[in-house]
């Protein structure tokens, strides 16, 4: 990036065209209360406060690049407490979303991960295969810790089937909503307005 | 005035009689008081107390009534009686409330009781009711000085009052500073966007009003009188000059912007691309509303950025301390020139704390921010030119790191520098060798230090102008009085008294506009109008006496005294406040006022019985002033707090009024331990007299001699500074002094 663009205003406003909720980011006064109030700020790469002014600062990629806005757990502190009413969550998530369509997500991100995890195992049938899902998170980061983890949930796996909260009969598909194909089109045209929203 | 009849009323209501024996009062108020009457009432502050009171005034000739009941700031309603002196021993808060109630203590509570109404008739005897001089004008005309938006705010509400006012402008047309602006900070719902400043109107109002007369290209040449009765020599562009008479005088002579010239980092001075806010409201004017331009090379301006804080709210040499408090809105209001030319220019102000004032301040920010405004947390540093752009070097506070911005035009949000004139209180300033920031010039002393020039030119003992603050805004009393300076009858409104705002400002000349009336009516009656409203009494001198020392003339905290052509001091009611600083001051004890003397007090000082010194009983004197610290001692006496029975109290009108010979005759008439309590002093004074807790304090540092003479410790006398939410301090400095008493023996000098 050039010189000229630092702090310039064209950052801003690819997030304010792109980000959901993302005309809020101007409305920051930098006051730091969601920074303070997050109870994983610590954990995090920039705390929202941070994000914000980097937004204006125009990095754009450190920040689309960045694992910070992954690790928000959705606790709706800084909403409750911004004294500017700025939806930090929502901006949180959808910087994370834009950063994902753009292809930006840093790699093994866990989050990330999961998410797509859910999102492919959702969109097949319209309905959650919660066998799937958990193997398939076991299995996320490679097979020999799916093994692991597996035997290590062996007890609680068995006593869910004994119970009937476990179908083993899922493994080969599991139920689906009534009209899977309305359904796969209904997504099909939500992927195609969403294309047309992509600058 | 006829002869004067004390009568002594003891009350027995809350608590009175059942703690004290009040006939004992009353048998005291007589005998050694000096009576004429002594009633005791079981509830003196109802109708029936107040009407046996009125009878006694209007029946047997009483002119001199001594309370024995409450303070003297309770049942103030009640206890308005007219054409008399009223003296008020304060048994409830000064003596049952403090003390407690058991058998022990009874003699001594009862001893206190018997000194306040000895010391009550005493001050009886030594007071005589105050009436007014014969010195009065009326002259219902205030003189505006300065014709900007407070001057003509102030002058269009005389008129709206009723009254008349002479508007006098040093330059050939009205407006000030508001007419250099292109648009103004709004000043209604929704703050959304720079609003018309409305000084067009204002100046049209003003032309059009009958009661004011205008003079442009006019300044002051000489300002002499009294409120009631001001004169002023009037200099117009001719050369001519004229005289006019009025009432007050309202100085609204405004501000002139902090010289960025000064700021050398910011390249100010070096390209016409950086400016202050003020050239960029010159540049806003020729644009008119099309896109701004800069002026080096006439090229729209595409990106801006307004430095905050520059050359002020730093202790650097040579910038402001303080916070001008307009500006952030204005740079907010400014961007908002370049956004609603064109939206895509980019506008970033850079601040370390956004500070918008004001009801409408921070829906201001809000609407700035919503236009687009980029408003970053930052420390500018340097800006520098390269190839004709501009480079701002800042420190990004959010993100701790350094960054080079390039820009197109430099915005500095300087501070506001009062017009106050001429800084009568200056010490020439030492020259320093070692200074870092000053120019060769300066150190060799080859620039000559800017003269100031005299806005009001007053033909007064201490100076041509008004009293100043360190900050160079003229003195008023920030807590308490915000439109009073130190010289009565003189108001300052508008940016000369603080850093304001338009809206603020116009707000200050109404406000100086009622207190101009206030003073104009009340003088013309011989009454004070501030702080102590109403009263009639006022120095005067025995002439015989004096000798022309010129300590009163020098230490009236508010220039009031002049000297005649012999160094006579003249007093000038109507400028005098009432404060006693000059009663104190004199060292031949010849200044008095009708109803508080050197005898009024010094009278109650010796009233007090002294045990001897094997009683055990020592006696502490507390000189407390009536304004800060006596209300703080009847507070403690609310709360019930407890202090020494040994303490006789007596209300200073300040602290500045007390007289050394009240201090030396308490020690030489076998007072154990004194104690003067006045208010905060220095800078951020508290003082309602400004000067007066400062003077008894440097005074009290020359007391040492006397008690050394006397073979006494120092550690006898203090001097404190007490505020009035001292409730729970001042029982404390009373019990340290008893303790102190105690450890120092009692005083050998009781006779």
């Amino acid at each position: 990036m050039s010189n000229t663009a630092k702090y310039r205003n064209d950052f801003l406003k690819e997030v304010e065209a792109n980000v959901e909720e993302g005309e809020w980011v101007k409305m920051c006064m930098q006051c730091g209360v969601c920074a303070g109030s997050c109870p994983l700020g610590n954990a995090w790469e920039h705390t929202p406060q941070k994000i914000f002014m980097m937004i204006r600062a125009g990095k754009r990629d450190e920040v689309l690049s960045s694992d910070a806005m992954w690790m928000c757990t959705s606790c709706y502190n800084c909403i409750v407490r911004c004294p500017r009413e700025v939806p930090i969550t929502h901006i949180m998530h959808g910087l994370a979303h834009y950063a994902k369509r753009l292809g930006l997500v840093p790699a093994n991100q866990p989050t990330a991960k999961f998410a797509q995890l859910f999102w492919n195992n959702l969109s097949k049938r319209g309905r959650i295969n919660e066998l799937t899902l958990g193997l398939g998170l076991y299995f996320m980061n490679g097979f020999v810790e799916g093994i692991k983890t597996s035997i290590k949930m062996q007890s609680l796996g068995l006593n869910m089937i004994k119970t009937g909260r476990m179908n083993v009969m899922e493994i080969f598909g599991g139920h689906s909503v009534k009209d899977t194909s309305g359904f796969h089109a209904m997504l099909q045209k939500a992927e195609e307005i969403e294309a047309t929203r992509i600058k | 005035m006829a002869d004067k009849k004390i009568a002594a009323y003891i009350c027995q209501g809350c608590g009175l009689g059942e703690r004290l024996d009040t006939a004992q009062l009353a048998k005291i108020a007589k005998s050694e008081g000096k009576a004429a009457i002594a009633k005791q009432h079981e509830f003196l502050c109802n109708a029936n107390g107040v009407q046996m009171i009125q009878n006694d005034i209007d029946n047997e000739g009483v002119t001199h009534v001594v309370l024995g009941a409450c303070s003297r700031r309770a049942k103030t309603d009640a206890f308005n009686f007219q054409n008399i002196a009223l003296m008020r021993a304060n048994l409830r808060e000064g003596v049952i409330w403090v003390r407690p109630d058991d058998e022990d203590n009874r003699e001594t509570t009862q001893e206190m009781a018997d000194d306040y109404i000895r010391m009550a008739c005493a001050e009886a005897k030594f007071v005589d009711i105050p009436e007014s001089s014969n010195e009065q004008g009326l002259n219902r005309t205030v003189m505006v000085v300065g014709g900007g938006v407070t001057g003509m705010t102030a002058a269009l509400e005389t008129a709206k009052a009723g009254y008349n006012a002479i508007l006098v402008e040093k330059t050939g047309a009205l407006g000030g500073m508001a007419a250099k602006l292109y648009k103004s900070i709004p000043q209604s719902a929704p703050y959304s966007t720079p609003a018309d400043s409305g000084v067009a109107d204002l100046i049209a109002q003003v032309n059009s009003n009958d009661r004011i007369t205008v003079h442009l290209n006019a300044t002051l040449n000489k300002t002499s009188g009294a409120p009631g009765r001001f004169a002023a020599d009037i200099r117009i562009e001719s050369g001519a000059t004229f005289t006019e008479q009025f009432g007050a005088i309202i100085q609204a002579s405004g501000f002139k912007p902090y010289d960025a010239r000064k700021l050398p980092e910011f390249s100010f001075g070096k390209t016409p691309d950086v400016v202050d806010q003020l050239g960029l409201e010159a540049l806003a004017q020729a644009a008119n509303g099309a896109p701004i331009k800069r002026p080096s090379d006439g090229k729209e301006v595409k990106s801006v950025v307004f430095i905050q804080c520059a050359g002020q709210r730093s202790e650097k040499q040579g910038h402001l301390s303080y916070c001008s408090g307009h500006c952030c809105s204005t740079s907010i209001k400014q961007a908002m020139y370049f956004k609603q030319a064109n939206p895509d220019t980019d506008a970033m102000v850079v601040y370390t704390d956004l500070r918008t004032p004001g009801a409408g301040g921070e829906d201001f920010y809000r609407n700035g921010q919503q236009q687009g405004i980029t408003f970053t947390k930052g420390e500018a540093r340097t800006v520098t030119i390269n190839d004709g752009n501009l480079t701002v070097k800042f420190k990004d506070l959010i993100l701790n790191e350094d960054v080079d911005m390039d820009t197109d035009l430099v915005v500095l949000a300087t501070g506001m520098m009062p017009n106050s004139g001429v800084d009568i209180e200056a010490t020439p300033a030492k020259l320093d060798e070692n200074c870092k920031d000053c120019s060769n010039d300066e150190k060799s002393g080859a620039v000559a230090p800017v003269i100031q020039e005299s806005v009001l030119n007053l033909d007064y003992r201490q100076g041509l102008d008004l009293p100043q603050l360190v900050t160079g805004f003229t003195d008023s009393h920030f807590i308490c009085f915000p439109y009073e300076t130190r010289r009565t009858g003189i108001y300052t409104a508008g940016p000369v008294r603080r850093p304001m705002d338009m809206l603020q400002a116009q707000d200050d000349a109404c406000g100086a506009a009622m207190k101009a009336i206030q003073v104009i009516e009340n003088s013309s009656k011989g009454l004070a109008a501030h702080p102590r409203v109403g009263d009639l009494s006022f120095p005067r001198f025995r002439k015989e006496g004096c000798t022309q020392c010129k300590r009163c003339t020098v230490e009236c905290p508010f220039g009031a005294i002049n000297e005649d052509e012999q160094g006579y001091p003249q007093f000038n009611e109507s400028r005098c406040r009432r404060c006693g600083t000059c009663m104190g001051a004199c060292p031949v004890r010849v200044i008095s006022f009708a109803n508080y003397s050197i005898d009024s007090v010094g009278q109650q000082i010796k009233a007090v019985d002294m045990p001897d010194e094997y009683s055990e009983k020592p006696r502490i004197l507390v000189l407390a002033c009536e304004n800060d610290a006596y209300p703080a001692l009847d507070m403690a006496g609310m709360n019930r707090e407890q202090y020494s029975a040994f303490v006789r109290i007596i209300p200073v009108r300040c602290l500045g009024s007390v007289n050394t010979i009240w201090i030396t005759d308490a020690l030489n008439s076998g007072y154990d331990g004194i104690i003067l309590m006045g208010c905060k002093k220095g800078d951020d004074y508290q003082c309602h007299f400004v000067k007066g807790s400062e003077l008894a304090h440097i005074r009290m540092s020359k007391i040492d001699d006397t008690l050394t003479t006397l073979n006494l410790e120092p550690a006898r006398v203090a001097t404190y500074e007490v505020a009035i939410t001292d409730m729970h301090r001042v029982p404390q400095l009373i019990n340290d002094m008893a303790a102190t008493v105690l450890r120092c023996g009692m005083s050998p000098f009781k006779f």
